[in-house]
Parts: C-alpha cells; structure tokens; sequence
C-alpha cells in the first residue's frame, strides 16, 4: 500500500473499507520509529493509545457508525494540551512528569471525531521559541534539511507534518507559531480568529494573544481539522459563541472578485530575496485567478515587534509564577526554606529563554516601568489594530510573506535573542489584532527550502481566508511536492 | 533603555529567579539589546489612544452558582512533588518558638 499523505486520501480509503485505522496507526508508528530518530519531531509517541483508538474506530465504523473525515485518521498534537492519563511537558524540564488530571477541549474534540492520537509533538519550551531549539527534549530538526531549523514553537507539529510521520497536527500560535514553522517546513499552518478555538487545557503562554489551530499538508485538510476543533466552550470564557462551522463545506476556489491588499511595509529590508521573488509570482497568480490587487498600508505594523515583545512577556511572567515547584512536578533537592524552594525550582525548571521572557515580562511591569513599557505597549497594539481596520475597508484578504526568510541553520541565531525575535516580524501582527491567518507553501528556494505565502483575514472570516489559500493551492499544487526520506 | 545589573538582580528577585554571574552578564546584555530596540515605541504618538487589553468585545458569562466537583482531590495532588494529608507540603515557614 501506498503511503496516505492527507486526512482527505486516508478518509476515502477508511471510509471504503480498503485499510483499516488499524493498519494506518501501525503503519505511522512505523514511520515514527523508524525516522523520527532523524527529526526528533515527537516528545511523547503513544503507541498503546493509538492502537486501542484505532480498534475502536475500525470497530465502530465496520458496525456502520462512521463518524466523519477524521475518524480512523492518525494525527498529533503539540505537547502544549492536556491529555489525561499521559504526560504533557510543554518542552519543559519543569513539567517533564506533568500528567494532567483531564483532558484539554482541543484534544477532547479530535478524540470525539474519532481521529487516532500518534503523540504528542516536540516543541519551544512553553511555546517561547522560533526555532525550536529551547525544548528541554532536543531541538527539532527540518525535515527538507537537517541541518536546519523547523521554525517554532510548534515546530515538531510542522516536521513531523510535513516528514508524513502523522497526517496533520494541532499546534498553537502567539507570534507566528503555527505559520512560521508551516512556512519554512512547506506544509500549511493556520491560525484561526482569537476566541475561535477554546484554550481549555492549553498551557497558557500570553493569554490575549494565544490560538490553536491546524498544520497539515493541504488547505482542505486544514479545514478539517478546523472544523472539528472550533467552537464554543463553557470552559473558556474567551471563546466566542458563534454558531459552529463546517470549513470544508464552504471550501471555494473561486476568488473572482475578491479584494486581496498586499501591504507596502511588508516588503521589510533585509528579506531574503528569494523569498521576495516567491511572493511577487504568487500574488501575479492571485490576480491571474480573477482577484484584485490593491496596495494598502499598514504603518504601525513596524512597532509590533516591540509592541508583542512587551506584551507577551507581560502575560507570560503571570501565567508562569504557578510553576512554583511546589503543584507541578518540579522541585529542587532539599529545599532549606521556602524561598529557597521557590528559587531554586523555578530557576532548575525554566530554560534560557522561558527565564529571559519571565525578567521581560516582570521587569515590564514593575513599579517605575509599567506605563513606560506596558501601557505603552497596549496603546500602540490599539494603533495597530486600527491600521487593521481602515484596510478592511478597501480589501477583503491581506497577502505577505509568512517569513522574511528560508529555514536557517540550528544555531544561527541561538546567542542573539533579538536577532530571533525579528524573525516573526510578518507573524506577530495577525495575533496582535487577534486576526485569522493562514500559510500555505508558494515554492522553492534555490536551496530547495520552502516559502509560505501569509493571506490574512477579517475577525472570524476564516473561510475566505481559507477559500484564497485553496484557489492558490489548486493552481499552484506545490504541495505535491514529497520530502526525500530524512538522511 | 540599556538596563544595569543591579536592574536585573532586582527584577530577579521579583520573579523568584536566580542566575550565576556569567548568566547575570549575558542576560544584562541581552535584556538591554531588547529593551533598547522596545525603546522606538516612544516615537509613537499615544496622547489620545486608549490602551487595548484584549481584541474581543467581552462581556463576563456568569452561570449558576452551584458546588460541582471538576477534580477530586486526589488528582488534584497528583503532580505535587510532596504530599501529606490532602495536603501540598512544604519547608517550614514559621520557626520554632525556643
């Protein structure tokens, strides 16, 4: 048999009875074991759980009760969501034992589609990453090229995705995490809407800014897995109750039409020409398929570096004082007292950049600083967002670049967090404003890397968003394009 | 803004972090790279911009106030690295009187 590379391909084989979820889960854990050693891509593989969720479903669905394009379907998840009864660590030494005593809405919502958990993927320690070379578990490594980054946090989702070592994943974006790693991995990653997908039991990094979403080989995938994982949740106040949507329903390529703005100022110097190049014929192919261009601005886009590198922090020194070592698996040895407990836990526990983050953050609003910094920070995020607003009056889909530039080398950048932080400068903007968005491969660099062209939508609207990336996808078929088997 | 070491230490001690002196230097180095470039936030004019907290129109969602149990306490105690009598142990925080 063939390998499936979609959820798509391996629902239609399911559904028709010519492989079972059975086969398929044995099938994946293969390939992991066999080539993840290459990528590191998975912290936790479950093997047992996989096959016992494979039976079920193979049983359920030969007794007539098929349950949708998920069920049967081996995926992951980013090792950021709760999964009862087996560890979840967010890449952390400080939860390296942590086993959650339920399970996040995300994960509970895959498992009620009957989809087949292979694992949970590698990642950033807390999600703090663009690299994911700050997991306590090794970095990941890009499947195009081992030598190189997968981009980050939710890096093992992307690798581990575009290796074919599960058909898709669920990881998280705060700054780009989702459509960074898509990009320089050549798979798809989106975003959805702030308040789209419920954060219950997703460890929380900068609560006003963090969003699950889908990677995975095709936009229609994508839309799938969305579809499942969207929706209200009692359990998370954040989430917006809005009738539930079914993506692949709607799913058109047809963009005749439609307005797409290409802001000016995300044209950054210092792109990588190559990826420049890649993104001037994509949006030539937009106009081709019947969309208008137009060029828009975004003015104070330049600031959200700035901006998220407050407010992130911020958040994050606040969600992480619970680490504590005293609720969540790690403490220190022999603590004398309890400031030392504390001290010694946390400072054993947190990587480098968790604990350059925790100082921003504190440092950011402490006494003296916070309007400075924070309050300074809240007002230009409104000034971004605005620039958001009076674009929708002209365009209906936003076009960039995901990344200024290709995978580069693990260690590149590792003693320049700054130099890091840049990295997400086309990303940030999108969380910032809360905005749906989306990456989906547009070529090759010379060095046969991949490029993700960005298409940003309006508040809640992610079925353009995903219409524009399909249209282009269909005409474009990059995705047809295998990694050669990691060596 | 470059920041100082004694900055550092300060802040710190607020996060209940400590550092070795090679990291404290690296981390004074690199805290001040960051904050030097957050520093072109100052061009912006904000006199009469409200800050944002959050990109959602939210209202709270209040619901029944009714006794539900989400977690035993057993598990609730499952990951604390030190237990005793449905309790979270720690080091003693109060002397003995002698």
């Amino acid at each position: 048999m063939s390998i499936p590379r979609t959820i798509k391909e391996s629902a239609t084989l399911i559904k028709e009875r010519e492989v079972s979820p059975v086969e398929l889960a044995e099938l994946f854990l293969e390939r992991i074991s066999a080539e993840d050693g290459k990528i590191n891509s998975y912290i936790t593989v479950w093997e047992e759980a996989a096959l016992d969720a494979a039976r079920k479903a193979e049983k359920e669905i030969s007794k007539g009760n098929y349950l949708g394009p998920l069920h049967g379907v081996p995926i992951a998840l980013k090792d950021i969501f709760v999964t009862k009864d087996s560890r979840t660590t967010c890449g952390s030494k400080m939860l390296r034992d942590f086993v959650a005593p339920y399970n996040s809405t995300v994960a509970e919502k895959l498992m009620a589609s009957g989809s087949v958990v292979l694992g949970k993927n590698n990642m950033d320690e807390f999600a703090m990453g663009s690299s994911n070379e700050t997991s306590y578990f090794g970095p990941v490594r890009n499947p195009w090229d081992t030598e190189r980054v997968p981009g980050g946090s939710s890096g093992g989702s992307a690798a581990a995705t575009a290796a074919n070592l599960c058909l898709a994943s669920v990881g998280t974006d705060t700054g780009g995490s989702i459509r960074q790693p898509g990009s320089l991995c050549g798979v798809v990653g989106m975003k959805p809407t702030y308040g789209r997908v419920s954060r219950y039991g997703m460890i929380a990094f900068a609560s006003s800014l963090d969003q699950a979403g889908p990677l995975a080989k095709t936009v229609e995938d994508a839309a799938i897995i969305l579809s499942s994982i969207a929706g209200h949740d009692p359990m998370d106040s954040t989430s917006v109750n809005l009738p539930a949507a079914d993506y692949t329903a709607d799913l058109s390529a047809d963009i005749k039409g439609l307005r797409i703005g290409i802001p000016k100022e995300y044209f950054i110097s210092g792109m990588d020409p190559e990826v420049e190049q890649s993104i001037r014929k994509a949006i030539t192919e937009l106009e081709a398929l019947g969309a208008e261009i137009v060029e828009i601005s975004l003015p104070h886009s330049r600031y959200a570096v700035s901006t998220y590198y407050i407010i992130a922090p911020s958040e994050a020194s606040s969600n992480l004082a619970r680490y504590d070592g005293v609720r969540y698996t790690y403490r220190c040895e022999n603590p004398e007292t309890l400031r030392d407990l504390f001290f010694k836990s946390r400072s054993e526990g947190f990587g480098d950049e968790v604990k350059r983050r925790i100082m921003l953050g504190t440092y950011a609003l402490s006494t003296g600083y916070y309007d400075a910094y924070y309050l300074k920070a809240q007002k230009a995020r409104t000034l971004i967002i605005e620039d958001f607003e009076k674009a929708w009056e002209k365009v209906d889909v936003i076009a960039s670049a995901t990344s200024p530039e290709t995978a580069f080398r693990i260690g590149e950048k590792t003693d320049d967090p700054l130099k890091m932080y840049l990295s997400d400068i086309l990303t940030i903007p999108c969380n910032i404003a809360g905005l749906p968005g989306i990456s989906v491969p547009c070529g090759f660099s010379s060095e046969n890397l991949p490029i993700g062209l960005q298409i940003m939508g309006k508040p809640f609207d992610e079925q353009t968003v995903l219409n524009v990336a399909y249209a282009y996808e269909q005409s474009t078929k990059w995705y047809e394009k295998e990694v050669a088997p990691p060596g | 803004m470059k920041i100082s070491k004694k900055d550092v230490l300060n802040t710190a001690e607020l996060a209940r972090l400590e550092f070795d002196d090679e990291t404290l230097s690296k981390f004074t180095r690199q805290l001040g790279d960051i904050l030097v470039h957050i520093d072109e936030l100052a061009e912006l004019d904000t006199k009469n911009v409200d800050p944002t907290s959050h990109v959602l129109e939210l209202s709270i969602p209040f619901r029944k106030d009714e006794v539900s149990q989400v977690i035993t306490t057993e598990e609730a105690l499952r990951n604390a690295p030190s237990q005793e009598n449905d309790f979270f142990t720690v080091p003693k925080v109060i002397e003995d009187q002698s």
